[in-house]
């Protein structure tokens, strides 16, 4: 997509060229923020951990504390609507085809559900509590994206 | 009150992957290209969002109900099992391909976009062979 040179200002850090033109580090910071004050409110106040695979896998088979679960989705759910009441929804881009999407969301939801987590239950809420499954599980599903898209990036694609 | 706090946690949670980034797929995409010119935003939504949590975290650990009298519902299995690392990698050939996981998927499902409609729905069907795959095991 971007063009070698032109969006990286030159400058590597390790050999990796950092993209200074799409780094938001304020934005970043503050968005994780929320993000660890919603994981944090939810474990303190409902005693539950704020990740989503988990979450959507027990709703959908139903069982203890389904409305509790059920309505800390619907949040994330209508998030993007309290949003536009205040502010212009930021850029949501794709870039893959249907069967890209589909082929992803089958291994997202297979995957997550295998790993008992993804981003959120293992990667902030698990690191945060020092759990070893979810260094690993974080550690695993980074590398294996990191994989995914330089194989798709650079050894096929153009 | 747990029902509402419940929702006011995910609004704020939505909320946050709509700021960070997250909830759009290039910029996870071009997170995840370290080959390419490589946007290390998310890792600070990562550094933001521990920094944020641990410390309630580390609380919940030493306690056996919340603030509002619920059980105190923490992992506790301490296993590094197949599952849980065939899973993982799993799950990021998703994410990889896509750029999406599932709190950005909820978080974006309503912002009109046919993309996430369809990867939540093959989300969701992925989930149910889980629970259709164990139940056979259990069997």
């Amino acid at each position: 997509m971007s063009i070698e040179g032109a969006t990286t200002g030159g400058a590597t850090i390790g050999g990796v060229a950092i993209d200074w033109l799409h780094f938001t580090p304020w934005t970043a910071l503050a968005g994780g923020a929320l993000i660890g004050l919603a994981a944090g409110l939810f474990v303190v106040l409902n005693g539950r951990i704020a990740g989503i695979s988990g979450l959507l896998g027990s709703v959908l088979e139903g069982g203890e504390g389904r409305a509790e679960k059920a309505l800390f989705l619907l949040g994330l759910l209508l998030a993007p609507l309290l949003w536009g009441l205040f502010a212009e929804l930021p850029a949501i881009e794709f870039q893959s085809g249907w069967l890209g999407l589909v082929v992803a969301g089958l291994l997202v939801g297979l995957g997550t559900r295998y790993g008992s987590g993804c981003t959120s239950g293992h990667g902030v809420c698990g690191i945060s509590r020092l759990s070893p499954r979810s260094l690993v599980a974080t550690l695993g599903f980074m590398a294996s994206g990191f994989a995914t898209v330089f194989v798709l990036r650079h050894l096929f694609g153009g | 009150m747990g029902k509402l706090t419940a929702m006011l946690a995910g609004l704020i949670f939505g909320c946050g992957l709509l700021l960070s980034g997250m909830a759009n797929p290039a910029k996870v995409l071009g997170f995840l290209d370290l080959a390419g010119a490589w946007d290390p935003s998310l890792l600070l939504v990562m550094v933001g969002a521990i920094a944020v949590a641990a410390a309630p975290l580390a609380w919940a650990k030493r306690r056996t109900q919340s603030l509002l009298g619920a059980p105190m519902q923490l992992p506790v299995k301490r296993e590094l099992d197949p599952r849980l690392i065939g899973g993982s990698l799993l799950f990021g050939i998703g994410w990889g391909i896509a750029g999406i996981c599932p709190g950005p998927a909820v978080a974006i499902l309503l912002s009109g976009h046919w993309q996430v409609i369809l990867f939540v729905l093959a989300m969701l069907a992925g989930m149910l062979l889980f629970s259709a795959l164990e139940r056979r095991r259990a069997l």
